[in-house]
C-alpha cells in the first residue's frame, strides 16, 4: 500500500507540477500581448456611452486602398465600442472624390495623409511643402479649419514614398544606397508607379526633373508584383508596405534630396460632427492612434495583404491587442 | 515616438504567413476559408442582372406590343435601342453620372437599355415568324386580333423570347462586372479590390460566369416547361 | 428643376471643352487634356482594337467556315456563344493581369478572345444558312470543296460574317476602355485616373468612347449592308440585321 500511495502521489505532484507550469508557461508565451496589461487596460479601455447611440448615424468615410479601409475601419470600430452608430463608406476612391463627399456632408469624416491635402486641396507646390512631419500638419491643420474642419493631431507613422526594387536588381546595380546614385548610375531602369503619378509633379513629373529619372513608366499599381513579374526594376512603393520587411527580397533606396513630402495621417473631422460626438469621442478617436507606429502600420498591411484577411477583423485585432477593447 | 503602449501588437516575423497566399499562388485553402466574403458581392451582382433584365423585359415587351400593330414602329425603336447598345457600358456608367449621380441607379439605367435591343428584337422577330396559316387558322375559327396575339402568337413566340432573355440575361452578368464604375458593388468590385491576387480573381470572376451559366439553364429549363409541345431539337 | 438641368448641361460643356482644351490637372502642375493627348489615347486605342479584330478574324473566319462547310460545328458555335458572352471583360483582363502580366500583348491577347466566339457563330450560322440545294447543284457541277467555300458559301454568308464583326468590333473597342488597367494608355486612362483628369475628364473621354464605338458600329452597319447582295437584302429582311444568330431550332415555318 505504502508504493503504491508514493506512486499515486508522485503522479499527483507531478500532474500538479505540470499544470503549474503549463499556466505560468502560458502566461509568458503571452506576455508582450495583453498578459500584464490587466491593470493598465482598465485606463485605455473605451468605455460604451449608451447616450451615444440616440446621437444619430455618423458617417466614416476612407479612400480606396488597404491602408486606408484599415484606418476607416479602426476610427469606425472606435466610435462603435462608444456606443455609436457607425455608417461606412469606405470605398470612396480618390482624394478628391474623398474631400468633396467631406465637405458636402455625406461622409462625416475620414483619414487624409498630411502631404496629400496640401498639394492636392490646398494647391501648395510639392516643392513648398514643409519637409518637417509637424510643420506639414500644422498647415495643413489651418488650411482644413477655412473650410470648417477640425484635422485632428496627426498619427505617429508616415506613409511616403520610397523606391524600391528586388534584392537582384540592387545586387547587380552595385547596391547604391540613395536614390540619386540609383538613377545615376542606372539610366535605364524603368519604374512601376499606380496611374496617377504619371501626370504628378509629386510623383513622376518630379522624379525626372529633380532626380534625372531618365527610364520608361510602368502604370500599374502592382507594387512588388510588378517586380516579382519583371514588369518593372523599381516600383514606388509606400514606406508602411508590408514586404519592405522582406529584406533578403527587396530593397528601398534612401530619398536623398527629400523630394517626397511628409504623409503622416490626420482624422480630418466636420465641425459640426466634431461637436455632435462631443470632445470625449473626439479625444478617443486621437487616443487609438497612440499604437500607429510604422511598424505596426507595416504589420496591419501585411496582414491584409500577404495573409487576405479583411481590414475589419484586421482593424478589431488592432484594437483589441492595443487593449483599447476587450 | 510615442511611449510604446504596454499593450503591444503582435508582430509575426516577415514571411510567416501561409506561404501559398504570400508568393501569390493559387491558393485552394485561402479559398475555402475566405469563401464568405463572395457571398455579398454575388448577390449585388444577382441583383444587377435579375432587376435589369426583368425592367428591360417589361419595357421591350410593351413596345413589341405596340410595333406588333404598328410595324413603322420597328426601325426606330430598333435604332435607338442600338445606340444605347453601341455605347461601351463604362462609358454609359459615366455619361449617367451628372444625372443621376454614383450608384445603383446609374448602374440599372445604363444595364435596362442594353437589355431592350436585345429582348425586343428576340420578341419581334418571334411574333413574326408565327407562320401566316396559323394565323389564319386562328382568326378562321372566330378569334379576335388580340386573342390571337396572347392565345396563339405569344405561346408559339416563345423560344424566340427565352432565347433573348438568356442572351440579355448573360451580358448583363458580364455588364455587370464593369458596374464598379457606376459606384455599385458586385464581383466587379471585389476582383478589383485585389486584382493581383490569382486566387481572388478566379473565384470572382470564376463566380461571375457560373452564375451566368446557372441563369441560363435555369431561363432554358423554364422555357422546356413552357412549350411542352416542342420537345424535339431542330 | 432649372438649376439640375443647367448643372447637367454645365457638366457635359465642361466635358466637351476638356477634349478640345488644354487645362491644368487636379493635382496641380501639368497641363492635360485637349486634342494633342486625347488623340494619342485614341490611337492607342484604335491600335489595339483592330490589331484584335484582325487577328480574331484570321484565326476564326476560315475555322468557322469549314466547321460551317462540313455541318459539324453545331456545338462549337452554340458554346463559344454562351461562354463568349458569359464571361465578363474585367474578369478575362483581371486574370490575364494576374497570371501573365501587363503590357500590349496582354490586352490584345484579352481583346483576341472576346473577339472569336461572335465571328465563329456568325460565320457558322452564315454558312449553315446557304441554301443546301445551291450546294448541291454545285457539287453536281464537278467543284471542289473549296471552291464551294470560296465560291458560294463565303459570298452569301458575308451578311453574316459582318454582322459577327460589328457585334465583336463594339465589343472589342468598348473593353479596349479598361485596357489602361494593365499598363495601355487607351481612352480609359482619364476614367481611371480621377486625381489627374477630375470628373470632367473621366466624362471627356467617356463621350469620346462613346462617338467612337458608335461610328464603328455604324461603320460596320454599313459595310455590313454594302455585302449583302441585293436580292438576299429584299428577301431576309430581319435575317440580315441579325447580329446574334445562333444556331437555334428551326422555325415553325420549316418545321
Amino acid at each position: 500500500m505504502t508504493s503504491t500511495y508514493r506512486k499515486i502521489l508522485v503522479a499527483l505532484a507531478a500532474l500538479c507540477l505540470m499544470f503549474g507550469l503549463a499556466a505560468c508557461g502560458d502566461d509568458e508565451a503571452d506576455s508582450g500581448r495583453t498578459g500584464d496589461a490587466a491593470t493598465e487596460d482598465g485606463d485605455k479601455a473605451i468605455t460604451k456611452d449608451p447616450a451615444n447611440a440616440s446621437k444619430g448615424t455618423i458617417a466614416v468615410g476612407s479612400k480606396n486602398f488597404t491602408e486606408q479601409f484599415i484606418l476607416g475601419e479602426i476610427y469606425a470600430q472606435t466610435l462603435e465600442a462608444q456606443g455609436f452608430k457607425v455608417r461606412r463608406r469606405l470605398n470612396l476612391g480618390s482624394e478628391q472624390v474623398a474631400f468633396k463627399a467631406l465637405k458636402s456632408g455625406s461622409i462625416e469624416m475620414y483619414p487624409e495623409y498630411t502631404g496629400t491635402a496640401l498639394t492636392s486641396f490646398f494647391k501648395v507646390k510639392t516643392a513648398d511643402v514643409p519637409k518637417d512631419a509637424d510643420e506639414a500638419y500644422e498647415q495643413a491643420k489651418a488650411e482644413y479649419a477655412k473650410n470648417n474642419i477640425t484635422a485632428l493631431e496627426r498619427t505617429p507613422f508616415q506613409n511616403t514614398f520610397i523606391i524600391a526594387s528586388t534584392k537582384a536588381t540592387a545586387d547587380k546595380a552595385d547596391n547604391p544606397k540613395t536614390v540619386t546614385d540609383l538613377f545615376a548610375n542606372n539610366p535605364d531602369l524603368s519604374i512601376s508607379g499606380f496611374p496617377e503619378c504619371r501626370q504628378r509633379e509629386d510623383c513622376l513629373l518630379g522624379l525626372r526633373s529633380e532626380y534625372g529619372f531618365k527610364g520608361k513608366f510602368v502604370s500599374s499599381d502592382g507594387k512588388f508584383s510588378d517586380l516579382d513579374g519583371g514588369q518593372s526594376d523599381l516600383t514606388l512603393a509606400f514606406s508602411t508596405d508590408p514586404q519592405l520587411a522582406l529584406t533578403d527580397k527587396y530593397t528601398a533606396y534612401e530619398d536623398d534630396k527629400k523630394f517626397f513630402p511628409p504623409y503622416n495621417i490626420t482624422l480630418g473631422i466636420r465641425n459640426d460632427t466634431a461637436e455632435k460626438i462631443g470632445q470625449e469621442a473626439v479625444d478617443t478617436l486621437v487616443a487609438v492612434q497612440e499604437g500607429m507606429t510604422e511598424e505596426a502600420m507595416r504589420e496591419l498591411n501585411r496582414r491584409v495583404e500577404l495573409e487576405k484577411q479583411e481590414p475589419k477583423v484586421v482593424a478589431a485585432a488592432y484594437l483589441k491587442e492595443e487593449g483599447f477593447t476587450q | 515616438m510615442i511611449g510604446l503602449p504596454i499593450a503591444q501588437l503582435q508582430i509575426d516575423k516577415p514571411g510567416g504567413a501561409d506561404d501559398c497566399v504570400s508568393s501569390n499562388g493559387f491558393c485552394p485553402e485561402w479559398i475555402a476559408e475566405n469563401i464568405d466574403r463572395y457571398w455579398t458581392p454575388l448577390l449585388e451582382h444577382v441583383y444587377l442582372t435579375v432587376a435589369p433584365v426583368a425592367i428591360g423585359f417589361a419595357i421591350s415587351l410593351a413596345l413589341a406590343i405596340m410595333a406588333h400593330r404598328r410595324r413603322w414602329l420597328t426601325g426606330p425603336v430598333i435604332a435607338i435601342s442600338g445606340i444605347f447598345f453601341a455605347i461601351p457600358s463604362v462609358a454609359a456608367f459615366f455619361l449617367l453620372q451628372p444625372l443621376t449621380g454614383l450608384g445603383y441607379t446609374t448602374a440599372m439605367v445604363a444595364l435596362v437599355s442594353y437589355t431592350l435591343l436585345i429582348i425586343f428584337r428576340n420578341i419581334t422577330d418571334g411574333l413574326r415568324n408565327v407562320p401566316a396559316e396559323t394565323r389564319d387558322a386562328a382568326l378562321g375559327q372566330g378569334l379576335t386580333e388580340r386573342q390571337v396575339l396572347y392565345r396563339v402568337e405569344f405561346p408559339m413566340a416563345v423560344p424566340e423570347i427565352m432565347a433573348g432573355l438568356r442572351i440579355a440575361t448573360s451580358t448583363t452578368v458580364g455588364l455587370a462586372a464593369l458596374a464598379v464604375f457606376a459606384g455599385a458593388g458586385g464581383l466587379g468590385a471585389e476582383i478589383l479590390v485585389d486584382k493581383r491576387f490569382k486566387s481572388n480573381v478566379v473565384v470572382a470572376g470564376g463566380l461571375a460566369v457560373l452564375l451566368a451559366a446557372a441563369f441560363d439553364l435555369m431561363i432554358l429549363g423554364a422555357q422546356r416547361a413552357m412549350t411542352p409541345w416542342r420537345r424535339s431539337r431542330a | 428643376m432649372i438649376a439640375p438641368g443647367l448643372a447637367f448641361l454645365g457638366d457635359f460643356g465642361e466635358a466637351i471643352k476638356f477634349i478640345f482644351q488644354e487645362r491644368e490637372s487636379v493635382s496641380g502642375g501639368v497641363q492635360i487634356g485637349g486634342i494633342p493627348e486625347l488623340a494619342g489615347f485614341t490611337a492607342t486605342h484604335m491600335y489595339v482594337s483592330l490589331a484584335a479584330l484582325a487577328i480574331a478574324a484570321v484565326l476564326a473566319i476560315p475555322l468557322a467556315l469549314w466547321l460551317g462547310h462540313l455541318g459539324r460545328g453545331d456545338f462549337i458555335a452554340t458554346a463559344t456563344s454562351n461562354v463568349g458572352r458569359a464571361v465578363p471583360s474585367l474578369a478575362l483582363l483581371a486574370f490575364f493581369i494576374s497570371f501573365v502580366g501587363l503590357g500590349y500583348t496582354n490586352v490584345i491577347a484579352v481583346l483576341v478572345l472576346l473577339a472569336i466566339p461572335p465571328l465563329i457563330t456568325n460565320t457558322y450560322v452564315g454558312v449553315r444558312q446557304v441554301d443546301r440545294d445551291t450546294v448541291d447543284a454545285a457539287r453536281g457541277q464537278g467543284l471542289t470543296g473549296m471552291e464551294i467555300v470560296r465560291k458560294i458559301e463565303l459570298p452569301l454568308a458575308l451578311p453574316s460574317i459582318f454582322a459577327g464583326m460589328r457585334t465583336s468590333a463594339v465589343n472589342v473597342v468598348a473593353t479596349a476602355t479598361i485596357a489602361p488597367l494593365a499598363n495601355v494608355q487607351t481612352l480609359g486612362e482619364p476614367i481611371i485616373t480621377p486625381q489627374t483628369y477630375g470628373f470632367v475628364g473621366q466624362l471627356g473621354a467617356s463621350i469620346l468612347v462613346a462617338v467612337i464605338t458608335l461610328l464603328v458600329d455604324f461603320l460596320f452597319a454599313r459595310l455590313q449592308r454594302a455585302v449583302t447582295p441585293e436580292g438576299v437584302k429584299l428577301a431576309r429582311p430581319a435575317k440580315a440585321r441579325r447580329r446574334f444568330s445562333f444556331p437555334t431550332k428551326r422555325s415553325p415555318k420549316q418545321a
